[in-house]
Parts: C-alpha cells; structure tokens; sequence
C-alpha cells in the first residue's frame, strides 16, 4: 500500500468572498512502510491535506491513489478508504464522547462492523499500544483522565482500527515534554511493530529530523520540498525564508562552525551531534 | 458544508450602505417591515420593491448571496402561498377532485408571497451589510432610554454580541467534530431517523463540553480584564450620526410617504 498523489488543488468556499486557495499543485508519493513528515508553516495547508488523504474533503482537482483505488472517484466507499487510512485530528481528545474509555475506543471497529469478539480485542490491544493499563482505565470516565492521558485514548480510538495509513496531525501539540516524548515513542512503537505508512504533521524541527524517513515541506499551499530529512535540511536556509527552522542538530554544529571549531558533518539529533563535536574538540 | 450557512452573515463591503448609522438602520428596516404590513395592493408593492431594489444596488451585495436568505425559509413561503391558494372562498377559477381556487386565492397567495419575501429580503440586508457588533452597539443604543425603566439594555446587548461572535466559532467546532467522528467511520447521512438521532450522540456530546469550556474560558478572560457591567462605559468606536445618516433619513421618511400617500390616494 502506498500513497499517491497527483496534481491535488484545493479551493475552500469556490466563488464566494471569502474564497481561499489552501493546496495548489500537490504531487507526491509516500512508498509503502514509510514514516513520512509533513512540514510547513501556519495556514500552509498541512491538515487540509490530511483530510484529502482521508476523503474528509473532497479536492478540487487531482487524484489521490491509496493502494491502486483512487479515492477521490465519485462513488468510492468512504468506509473502505476509513479502514485504510486513519487520521488523528490536532487536539484528538476533544472527540471523545462516550462513558467510558472502552466504549470511546469501541467506536470506531464497530462503526466497521466487526465482530463484538474482534471489536473487544482490538480495543484491549489498541489500550495496550498507547501504554495504557486497560483493565485500569477500561471502565473509567475519559472526562476524568489527564489531558495526556486523553490523548492517548483518543489516539487508541483511531488505532483501533488497525490502519494501514496512520496520519497523526500535530500529536504532541500542548503536552508536557515527558508526556511529548511518550507519545512520539508511541508513535515509533506502533509504527514498527505494524509497518505501516505513518504520516506525521509537526511543528518541531528535531522530531521530524529524529523519525522521518521522508520529509515534505508545504509553503503557501505548494509542496516545495520533498525528500529524506538529510537533503530537505540541508537547505536550512531555504527552510528558513518559508518561516521554519533547522533541527537543533544543524544549528548548533552550524554556529559552532561560524566560531571556528570545525564540526565535521551534518547530524540530525542532539547525540549524533554531540559525537561529532566530542570528535571536533578531541585533542 | 456546515461553514457555508449564512446565518445572520455580513456581507463585507464599503458601500454607502454599509457605512450608514447602525441605529438608522435598524429603525429604517422596523419602518421597512411596517410599511409593508401598511401597503394594500400591488401598487404599494411595486414601490416597496423599487426601494429595496436601490438599497440592494447601492449596497453592493451579490443577487445570489441576498436571494440566499430565503432558502431556510422557502418551507414556510410555500406553505402560505398553497394554504392561501385553496383555502379562500370566493369566485371559483379552476377546480378539481375536492379543492377549488378562487380569484380572491390567487391574489390573497400572491399579495401574502410578495409580502413574506419582502420582508425576509429587506431584513437580511440588514445584516448582509452590517457588522454585527455594530448591529448590537445600534440595539444597545436605542433600548438605552429604557434603562431608566430597569432594562439592562447593556447586559442584553453584550448577550447578544457574545452569541453572535460564538455562532461560527460553534459552526467550526461542530465541523471539526464532525469530521474527526467521520473519520472513525461515523455515518450520519444514512439509515433510520432513529439511528441517525443516535449518530448525533457522538458530535452534542463534545460539542456541549466544547461549548462549556469556551464559555468559561471567555467568563475568566473577561473577569481577569475586570469587566462588569453596571458602570457606564466607554468605547473605542463611537456611532455617529453623520451627515450622509441625515440623508438616509429623509430617503427614508420619502419612501414612508410616498407609501402612505398611495394608501390614501388608490
Ligand atoms: N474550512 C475552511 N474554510 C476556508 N478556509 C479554510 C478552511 N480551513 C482552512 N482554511 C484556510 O486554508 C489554509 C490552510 O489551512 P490548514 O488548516 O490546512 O493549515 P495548516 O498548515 O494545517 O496550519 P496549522 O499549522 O496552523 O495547523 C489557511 O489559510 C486557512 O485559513
Ligand atoms: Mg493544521
């Protein structure tokens, strides 16, 4: 299963004042058991192009092919491609409705129609996979957890359902930095152990450069960039001019260039960097 | 989408409309919807009409945006026009099976028709071309005197300007909900009327506590900027009555005139 794209416009609200032109021009193909980042300023066009992918909104023009079905045909079953591909919106946690976190995580398999068996197990595993205790949280009111805690229900809710393609739209977006990092392994985790495609939407340079294996880079509706983390970060001052920045990495083996200590190479998280370093000022 | 409803929407624009006195527009448009209730043939129409042709002109907002007001209420118009249609005795023009429609129908249905599209048109200019905090400042202005009396023309205003600043920040949460329910495979576009109640379950749910938390959120906002009301206050954008307000008064007082005067005279 890959994901392409081709040609994709999007114009919110078509002729009327208040028209807005979101995508323009998008191509690109994610290959099967990627873990794909998706970058770009505010108003880009990021989380309009995960509800394309998710059939939430339908394009202007332009074809999205999931696997060979191209969803975007009228006439496709939505179901279909809600089983392929999940999507975790920005702040997932307000979407939460039920009594409790079992019956909140439930929703979603049996919206596909699965078997109650299935549907309990999948909700045990989908519990487990979050690094929550489910036989702690089963019963309890999803009102009454902690706002990560929230998160990670919400989360639990979408893989439930088992995928094929995770979208997760800015995941860690307002938690701590311990529950930040707990998400993101999450993410990893779950990742690996399905090799699915994940597409990742995020804010923060060192993420995006520590887990993608492809990185796009919307500006202004365009996809200006697409490529493996080493080759997009390289044009850090490209990155720069469309209002982003060069993981910490880059930066700082960068100034410490300016100030003379020759750092060799181009590291991506802070420990490749600290060995290059530690190798830069070895006597 | 659910963003597209024009509820109450303003039209941004910089016509002479627009920029008129928000009290005098919303006195001129209560003196609209009287003097059609004072018109009683179609010559009166005709002049109502012609007025509210030249405010739709002057003001610059699209046909198909202003026409668009009816659509919610196209039910009720339909319902009026058939009900008057069949329903009045009189001189019989067609009949079949067991209803009859008369002459006095015919122009009973089509004077009250002209009537009810009048009227909705005429008061959703009213807001097509007007901000609405500038609509509820124009409110708060003319129930002020009734302040002397106890009413809390002020607390009222302000209640009204929240709701309407809410209603596309509650449209948007509604669709953001919608659409993350949607994606766990929610259907609420088929089935019985009972299971499509049912699929509503998921989007009042985080919808009411999205709107709890909004509403205390914009209380603590409030209080930590130490609004209260009670005081006399003042504002960063005075209304004015200027003198183009002085010309759309007389044009007003023109048209009730001349709707009097062809009361009177046919
Ligand atoms: N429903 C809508 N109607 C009209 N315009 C919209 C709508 N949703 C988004 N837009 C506009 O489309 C553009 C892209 O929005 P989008 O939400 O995709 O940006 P984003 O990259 O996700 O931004 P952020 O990083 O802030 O989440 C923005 O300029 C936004 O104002
Ligand atoms: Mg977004």
């Amino acid at each position: 299963m890959a994901i392409k794209v081709e040609h994709l416009n999007h114009i919110y609200s078509p002729g009327q004042p208040h028209e807005h032109k979101a995508l323009e021009d998008v191509s690109f193909t994610v290959a099967d058991g990627t873990f794909a980042g998706l970058i770009g300023h505010t108003g880009s066009g990021k989380s309009t192009l995960l509800q394309l992918l998710n059939g939430l909104l339908k394009p202007t023009s332009g074809s999205i092919f999931i696997g060979d079905a191209d969803i975007t045909r009228p006439g496709v079953s939505m179901l279909k491609i809600r089983r392929k591909t999940g999507l975790v919106f920005q702040y997932p946690e307000y979407q939460l409705f039920e009594e409790t976190v079992a019956l909140d995580v439930a929703f979603g398999p049996e919206n596909l129609g699965l078997a109650p068996e299935e549907v309990d197990a999948r909700v045990r595993e989908a519990i487990a996979l979050v690094g929550l205790d489910y036989d702690e949280v089963k019963n309890a009111s999803p009102f009454t957890l902690s706002g990560g805690q929230k998160r990670r229900v919400a989360i639990a809710g979408v893989i439930a359902m088992k995928p094929e393609i995770l979208i997760l739209d800015e995941p860690t977006a307002g938690l701590n930095p311990q529950a930040h990092e707990e998400i993101l392994d999450m993410i990893c985790r779950i990742h690996e152990e399905t090799k699915n495609i994940t597409l990742l939407v995020s804010h923060n340079m060192n993420d995006i450069a520590r887990l993608a294996d492809q990185v796009l880079v919307l500006d202004g509706g365009r996809l200006v960039m697409d490529g493996t983390p080493e080759e997009v970060f390289a044009r850090g001052d490209e990155l720069e001019r469309i209002g982003l920045a060069r993981p910490d990495a880059l930066r700082i083996t960068g100034q410490l260039r300016r100030s003379g200590i020759f750092v060799e190479g181009s590291p991506l998280t802070l420990e490749e960097a600290a060995d290059l370093i530690a190798k830069a000022v070895a006597p | 989408m659910i963003r597209d409803i024009t509820l109450g929407q303003y039209y941004p624009g910089e016509s002479w409309i627009h920029r008129l006195d928000p009290r005098l527009k919303i006195v001129a448009t209560l003196l609209y919807i009287i003097s059609l209730f004072v018109v009683r043939d179609f010559g009166g129409f005709l002049i109502a009409w012609l007025a509210l042709e030249a405010v739709i002109l002057i003001s610059r907002v699209p046909r198909s945006y202003i026409l668009r007001g009816l659509r919610p209420v196209f039910l009720i118009i339909a319902f009026t026009l058939l009900v008057n249609l069949f329903m009045i005795p009189g001189d019989v023009l067609v009949r079949f099976w067991k209803l009859q429609i008369t002459v006095q129908g015919v122009e009973t249905a089509a004077f009250m028709g002209i009537r009810l599209v009048l009227l909705i048109l005429g008061s959703s200019l009213l807001t097509l071309t007007t901000r609405p905090i500038q609509l509820t400042d124009g409110i708060e202005a003319l129930l002020s005197p009734l302040k002397k009396i106890g009413v809390p023309a002020h607390e009222l205003a302000m209640m009204m300007t929240i709701a309407l600043r809410f209603i596309p920040t509650l449209l948007e949460e509604t669709d953001k909900i919608m659409k993350a329910q949607q994606a766990r495979g929610a259907d609420f576009e088929t089935g019985s009327l009972f299971r499509r109640a049912k699929a509503l379950v998921p989007i009042l749910v985080p919808l009411f506590i999205s709107a709890f938390r909004i509403a205390q959120d914009l209380a603590m906002a409030m209080e930590s900027r130490c609004y209260g009301s009670g005081r006399p206050r003042t504002r960063m954008n005075e209304i004015r009555f200027a003198r183009r307000d002085l010309a759309g008064a007389i044009l007003m007082m023109s048209y009730l005139a001349m709707i009097v005067l062809e009361r009177i005279l046919w």
